[in-house]
């Protein structure tokens, strides 16, 4: 065991994987000698060498497309967008080329590459660097998307991920990077489409995404307190999405609380509430409600950027509102 | 950048008759196309490339099995000319379920990845990017394999286009850029929207790279260019772009007449049609003119069959539909 940091995980999880298969090869702007703006990735262009680890220029098409064409001829690349505003220049070769290429070929090529990216709000950058885009991944067919929130999650997505033959687009939450745990020691290996039912109780069920996972336990602790007993389920992996775990959790509570970081429009919890209406509409004892950012861009200020995001009052009040009204 | 060119092996006169049949199957196969969209058969939208065969022909002559090709929609010359065979294109191109990719893929989306066609991509510029990736690959792997990608003049203008020259520039890949020079982006004159003169040449020297020009519809200049090109690649001195000056005979896609175009533009194209021309070329060279009837009769034969064939495959059925958008050949996204 050893006390690691979310960014420290990073690092140990791609360097797990690239010593183990010499076919991964990363690349990104900022990643090699400077270890990454987030300090992510510190250490790897010295360990596995200019080859394997390779900075490139800010050109995030060409970022991907090399990713891309690489993966379709044997190797297992990992591309890095800085933050994940960033897609919004290369979504094309996110959404029309790695996404459909599998399907439109009749299934002769294969895409195992994973794109990592700086993912959500928290560090007062404002509108353009702090967007949570995972819902904007999870609506297009052919991306997997992985949304890791503790360390010892971080490494084992992140191997399962690259072991993956498909494309998946890893998010980590920015607001995570210096959150810091204890990590077993060797290798560890997670699989995709899992969710974990971080506490159990018998009234509500919190279901949270990234950053929004320990502030939804924050808020179980204080719900507790004030006689409200939630399961919290990280939902971990938004595709492939791991129903069974989550309809048996709300099943069991008979009551829904998504807690979401995406701005409210289409985001994942909408998706979520769909599919428990139709499936398991009868066990619900009470309206499903979703807990979001507005449908806003981010502000700066942290004052502001406080009152978009989720926040453990928000969670707390909104559950304790819902659950006695 | 200085270059030391590789030799390139010439071409003899029995290479010069294959790459006459593979222009004419090339053009006749179009042509074939281009009458079953009229006849509804050819469903959708289909480019062509009747008028540009020396192109996709010299390029390909030059490549090895094992290269890699990159196409637009405007593919289909690209992805026979390695050799994949007429019938599963004519049927990819009719929705049947003996195409190519089963009619999941159409027309603008050819892929052979047996014969190296790595895709035909129909957003513009998104091609040049992927097929740096796969240049890197082979230079990651060790292989010999060039990555070569074919685009057209207006697709110059697209900052796809301009990441990738850079991109495989400083990575000294082995990929050839290959701009077909047709004149046109769809119904626009592509010098009325472009900065300089020459699209893709004019801007090799911003890459580092050397302007090379070349007569597309000349098969041989083609060929002779291209091979300079992939023997750099291959001997590990980087990237090469290639501007071919060429036109499409007929319009953009679908039935478009193309009536935008001057008509003595037209014209004087027609007058340097590249068939003909390397007809003309085989006589003086010695070939025969019933050797030159016997290819034509060959390639007629070959597209007639492929024409039945296509039109007797079946049509592709429900198991397809959910099929192949992940690796374990399924497309479930929930457990
Ligand atoms: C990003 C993008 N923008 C616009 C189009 C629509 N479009 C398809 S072909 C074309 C013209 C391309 O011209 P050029 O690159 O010269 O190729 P050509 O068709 O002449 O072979 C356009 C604008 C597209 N497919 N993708
Ligand atoms: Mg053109």
């Amino acid at each position: 065991m050893a006390q690691l940091t979310f960014r420290e995980a990073i690092a140990r999880g791609i360097a797990q994987e690239m010593r183990r298969d010499e076919s991964v090869v990363f690349l990104g702007e900022d990643i090699g000698a400077a270890g990454g703006v987030f300090k992510g990735t510190v250490g790897l262009l010295e360990e596995f060498g200019g080859v394997r680890v390779r900075d490139t220029p800010i050109s995030e098409q060409a970022i991907l497309g090399a990713a891309m064409g690489a993966a379709m001829t044997g190797l297992k690349p990992i591309a890095e967008i800085m933050f994940a505003d960033f897609f919004a220049v290369c979504w094309d070769i996110v959404v029309n080329e790695i996404a459909k290429s599998r399907y439109m070929t009749n299934g002769q090529m294969t895409f195992p590459l994973v794109i990592r990216s700086g993912n959500g709000g928290g560090l007062r950058f404002g509108a353009q660097h702090s967007q949570s885009v995972e819902n904007w991944a999870m609506m297009v067919p052919g991306l997997k998307v992985v949304v890791p929130s503790t360390p010892e999650d971080v490494i084992g997505l992140m191997a399962a991920s690259i072991r993956d033959p498909d494309p998946v687009i890893f998010l980590e939450a920015k607001a995570l990077y210096s959150t810091k745990t204890e990590v077993p020691d060797g290798e560890i290996v997670d699989s995709l489409g899992t969710a974990k039912v971080l506490r159990s109780g018998s009234n509500a069920t919190l279901v949270a995404l990234g950053a929004m996972v320990p502030k939804a336990m924050k808020a179980a602790e204080e719900l507790a307190g004030q006689g409200i007993d939630c399961t919290v389920v990280d939902v971990r992996s938004l595709v492939p999405l791991d129903t069974q775990t989550l309809l048996r959790e709300i099943s069991a509570t008979g009551r829904l609380f998504t807690i979401e970081e995406n701005p409210r429009l289409c985001g994942w919890g909408g998706e979520l509430s769909s599919i428990v209406s139709e499936e398991i509409f009868y066990d619900l004892d009470g309206p499903i409600v979703r807990i979001t950012t507005p449908h806003i861009p981010l502000p700066a200020a942290d004052a502001l950027e406080d009152m978009a995001i989720p926040s453990v009052e928000r969670i707390v009040s909104t559950v304790n509102k819902s659950m006695n009204s | 950048m200085t270059t030391t060119t590789p030799a390139v092996s010439p071409l003899d006169l029995d290479d010069k008759l294959a790459l006459y049949r593979m222009q004419l199957a090339l053009r006749l196969f179009e042509q074939r196309a281009y009458d079953m969209f009229l006849e509804n058969l050819v469903k959708g939208t289909s480019h062509l490339s009747l008028g540009q065969e020396a192109i996709a022909a010299g390029v390909a002559a030059a490549m090895k099995p094992t290269d890699w090709t990159f196409a637009t929609y405007r593919g289909h010359a690209h992805t026979l000319a390695r050799g994949v065979p007429m019938t599963p294109v004519l049927a990819e191109l009719l929705g049947r379920s003996n195409g190519l990719m089963a009619g999941k893929g159409g027309s603008m989306h050819l892929t052979s990845v047996e014969h190296g066609v790595m895709g035909s991509y129909a957003i513009i510029g998104a091609h040049l990017p992927i097929a740096c990736g796969a240049a890197w690959s082979a230079q990651f792997r060790g292989t010999d394999q060039v990555a070569v990608c074919f685009f057209g003049d207006g697709s110059t203008n697209i900052g796809a286009f301009h990441e990738a020259l850079n991109f495989a520039a400083i990575w000294k890949l082995p990929v050839v850029f290959v701009c077909e020079n047709n004149l046109w982006m769809e119904y626009t004159r592509t010098t009325e929207v472009t900065a300089v003169e020459n699209p893709a040449a004019d801007r090799a020297s911003a890459y580092g790279l050397e302007s090379i020009m070349v007569d597309g519809n000349d098969a041989d200049a083609v060929y002779e260019v291209a091979a300079a090109a992939i023997a750099r690649a291959r001997a590990g001195e980087g990237p090469s772009m290639i501007e071919a000056k060429t036109y499409r005979h007929g319009g953009h896609s679908r039935a478009d007449p193309g009536k935008y175009r001057p008509d003595s533009e037209v014209a004087e194209w027609l007058a340097k049609d590249p068939i003909p021309r390397y007809h003309t070329r085989l006589l003086e060279l010695g070939a025969s003119e019933d050797q030159l009837v016997e290819i034509e009769r060959d390639v007629v034969r070959e597209v007639d069959l492929a024409t039945e064939q296509a039109k007797a495959g079946g049509v592709p059925g429900e198991d397809l539909l959910m099929k192949d958008v992940w690796a374990d050949g399924g497309s479930s996204w929930r457990n």
